[in-house]
């Protein structure tokens, strides 16, 4: 296929050949940036929290007044969750990774005399029982022993009297938290430190175990401290059972939680999932935007190249008559618009790069994205030729039967 | 004169209506989307309270002690109780209030108790936020001194409670306590819910509003951030080392506006002078607009939603240009015509532009119609603030300027083509 007569052709509609290559440009820009959003949240919205997470489903009760003996409540309520049918483990948690509801963080460092924190950790507490129920998966060492448990009210208070002995001196830790912490070390045995100079020795690792909120400080950057909690202590009860049963399950969980004392409030009553689900809830919406943007700004473009084509066809009836009488097949006019347009395509396109580019470093600046990676370039490119090319191929088939008479006739 | 040219842009779009109705969609498609982000950027950082955010100020310190000191460190957003009652003690605004969120069940007459949300507060609450109330009145200042077991509740609380009627005299039970419910509150939305924006940005009020002193004295539990850097068995006692209280004060002129910073800065003086802390402290005024944008309260996907939206605007005006070019300029034998019989260039120009103006407003009308479907599906979002979007009458008539400036833009350069056809030229080819 001869270019020469197609640019010449095109060096003549200068103004509307551009305003198509600026569009297909701005339209490439954007797509490709989109579909990089969009791979970012689905990311994030992949996260792997370290958890059964199909097993579980949470519990939380409000108190009405004064409750006389939390532990022993708890206790009680325990045991006879224990009793549920499908029930496999109970336990009580002050909170779940990607969640929300209140949490709990502190400033750890590795040195007592340190001034800035090494990393601000997500500090799990519940009880016995507590990471098994969960599903966490211990890669080293061991889980908590029952003498090593300390109530939390216990520990609350000899925090107040600065008695260091009043509180846990055992604390287990996700793997990408010890890899952060002593890169390339064992974990276990080492010791770290919590706000005023609390020491915790390390005697476990779990695989991973997500924090519930800020994931910004770090998603893996959890500690899980063995202090025992109570239903009142706004810690929620977790129950572990097989993914068929949650519901039935939660149902019975409940009543039998208001029969034991109907002066509770059930504050939260949800499978594991739907906490999760609700977490990323932002950001499923947010993907579901930037896809409809996509599918908007193809098929804007895709008519305004339809558009520009039939008028072009249009305008050129003649032109085309005159090839077709002068021996042109119907084969070489398609091809010529094709053609055409592959060219104003691929113009646009080598824009498109520049400024996708342009945009990413926008965007890197102003929401902490990473850096576009190379391989949306080329797809963006394929997308567009091949939208160009869909798009075209109406206003070609019409130019290509365009019949060889129209040269002889006057308009 | 306009008369005819409108006439004849109405034959020239009906002359070729599939190009007319793709312009008219593009044009739509860019303006709706542009409108619904718009709107919800409008709604999101508009100022809840017009008519005193710039009398009402955030009041911030950094007084912490000097191993916890560190210069360049942010504000902290609360203050620790101690701070926050010498600075009520002084009253150097016109009002001024330490308010906390809280939550509690409250037990109905008849059926199962219900957890609800709370703000523990002072009596200055009420004036100062404008807080209207349908029955009662507000607590006073004695009721703080007193820890008076009084509060206000929500009408809905009210509604769900009492079925509405006026419940002033009636107990609140909360757990083994009562409380006296003195007012309900009328209708009552702050959104952004900027006096504290911690517990939810946006939202419905609270349910039960009573004195911070009286919700000490009940033991009441506080929500919120609690930031403690020592330790405290209690961290709601009056000496705990924990901020958690909102300050706000009320500063009805600009002198008044420097006289308190001025009296912040001594404030924080005397406190290094009784030997507290050592380093310089900081002090921190913002008043309600300020502070909004200071916490950030439009949230980044809605920016990055709002400037894609541009972006596609961007796109079908480009398209809307391209495609005007083409129809002006495939009637260049008629723009000859019209020129050779007497037409000026201007003429000419204008009726191009009207042409893209009908184009635009239609494209507007129906723009319209795609925002508020946009708005119907933004307040499906399960976001906070979903539901507090809607259109107002500015935000409808910007949709048409908008729609009409943006047309009229794409119009400028086909038209300029446009009557710089050579009559000759133009006739001759035909």
């Amino acid at each position: 296929m001869e270019l020469r007569p197609i640019l010449s052709t095109l060096r003549r509609h200068k103004t509307t050949a551009w305003l198509l290559i600026l569009e297909i440009a701005l339209t490439c820009a954007i797509v490709c940036n989109a579909v990089f959003l969009i791979g970012q949240r689905l990311q994030r919205m992949d996260l792997p929290s370290g958890i059964a997470e199909h097993e579980l489903v949470q519990i939380q009760l409000g108190h009405v007044g004064k409750n006389v003996d939390a532990k022993a409540q708890t206790e009680a309520d325990l045991a006879a969750l224990r009793q549920i049918a499908g029930v496999r483990q109970v336990a009580v948690a002050n909170q779940l990774p990607f969640s929300f509801g209140s949490d709990s963080n502190g400033s750890l460092m590795l040195d007592p005399r340190q001034q800035q924190k090494t990393a601000q950790v997500a500090e799990f507490m519940g009880g016995p029982g507590l990471l098994p129920t969960l599903g966490a998966q211990l890669v080293a060492g061991r889980d908590f022993q029952p003498g090593e448990y300390v109530d939390f009210d216990a520990a609350v208070q000899a925090l107040h009297d600065g008695d260091a002995r009043g509180l846990p001196q055992e604390i287990i830790l996700t793997r990408g938290l010890a890899k952060r912490l002593w890169p390339g070390q064992d974990a276990l045995g080492k010791t770290v430190y919590f706000g005023n100079n609390l020491p915790f020795r390390v005697i476990g690792v779990v695989a991973s175990l997500a924090r519930p909120k800020q994931l910004e400080q770090g998603v893996q950057y959890s500690t899980v401290l063995p202090i025992s909690m109570t239903a009142a202590d706004g810690s929620s009860y977790i129950l572990r059972t097989s993914p068929q049963e949650r519901g039935a399950v939660l149902k019975a969980a409940v009543a039998k939680l208001k029969q034991l004392d109907p002066n509770r409030v059930v504050l939260v009553k949800r499978t594991y999932d739907a906490a999760r689900r609700e977490y990323f809830a932002d950001d499923r919406a947010m993907a579901g935007i930037l896809v409809g943007v996509i599918v908007a700004l193809l098929t804007v473009t895709a008519l305004g190249i339809v558009g520009l084509a039939s008028f072009w066809v249009g305008q050129r009836r003649r032109t085309i008559g005159v090839r077709r009488a002068l021996g042109a097949t119907r084969g070489d006019i398609l091809r010529y618009f094709q053609t055409e347009n592959f060219l104003l395509a691929s113009f646009g396109i080598a824009l498109g790069m520049v400024l996708a580019y342009g945009l990413n470093l926008f965007l890197m600046l102003h929401y902490e994205l990473p850096r576009l990676p190379g391989i949306y370039l080329p797809v963006g490119a394929l997308v567009l030729w091949g939208i160009g090319q869909l798009a075209v191929l109406g206003p070609a088939l019409r130019a290509s039967n365009v019949p060889p008479v129209v040269a002889t006739r006057s308009v | 004169m306009y008369g005819y040219y409108l006439d004849l842009a109405l034959r020239s779009l009906r002359r070729n209506k599939v190009l007319t109705a793709l312009m008219v969609l593009t044009i739509a498609l860019g303006i709706g989307t542009s409108m619904t982000t718009l709107t919800v950027m409008h709604v999101l950082s508009g100022d809840p309270i017009p008519q005193k955010s710039a009398q009402l100020f955030r009041v911030r310190m950094n007084v912490f002690p000097d191993d916890r000191f560190r210069a360049g460190d942010d504000v902290p957003d609360n203050l620790a109780r101690r701070d926050a009652e010498a600075l009520l003690h002084d009253t150097r605004g016109d009002r001024q209030v330490a308010m906390s969120a809280g939550s509690m069940a409250v037990t109905p007459v008849q059926g199962d108790p219900q957890w609800v949300q709370a703000r523990y507060t002072g009596a200055g609450f009420f004036p100062m936020f404008d807080v209207p109330l349908r029955y009662g009145h507000a607590w006073g200042p004695d009721d703080d001194a007193n820890r008076a077991r009084v509060a206000v509740i929500s009408s809905a609380l009210n509604e769900q409670l009492f079925g509405g009627k006026d419940s002033v005299g009636q107990t609140l039970k909360v757990g083994d306590q009562g409380l006296r419910i003195v007012g309900v509150l009328g209708e009552w939305d702050m959104n952004p819910r900027f006096y504290d924006l911690s517990n939810g940005q946006f939202g419905d009020s609270e349910d039960v509003f009573m004195p911070l002193s009286t919700a000490e004295d009940m033991k009441l539990s506080a929500s919120g951030n609690m930031w403690c850097w020592g330790n405290s068995n209690d961290m709601q006692a009056a000496d705990a080392p924990c901020l958690w209280l909102q300050y706000w004060v009320q500063l009805d002129t600009p002198a008044k506006v420097s006289a308190y910073r001025q009296y912040l800065g001594n404030y924080i003086a005397l406190q290094q002078q009784a030997g507290r802390f050592h380093h310089s402290g900081q002090a921190d005024l913002r008043d309600v607009m300020q502070w909004l944008d200071f916490k950030g309260v439009v949230p980044s996907d809605v920016r990055l939603q709002m400037w894609l939206a541009l972006g596609f605007l961007g796109i079908c005006l480009l398209n809307t240009v391209g495609l005007l070019l083409a129809k002006f300029l495939r009637r260049s034998g008629e723009l000859g015509v019209r020129r050779a019989l007497g037409a000026s260039r201007r003429a000419i120009f204008l009726q191009c532009l009207i042409e893209a103006g009908v184009v635009g407003l239609v494209g507007g009308v129906f723009g319209l119609a795609l925002a508020g479907l946009g708005m119907l599906l933004v307040r499906h979002q399960p976001t906070d603030y979903a539901a507090f979007i809607h259109m107002d009458l500015r935000m409808l008539l910007g949709t048409f300027v908008l729609a009409l400036t943006s047309s009229l833009l794409a119009g400028l350069l086909p038209a300029w083509r446009a009557m710089q056809v050579a009559p000759a030229a133009a006739i001759k080819s035909n």
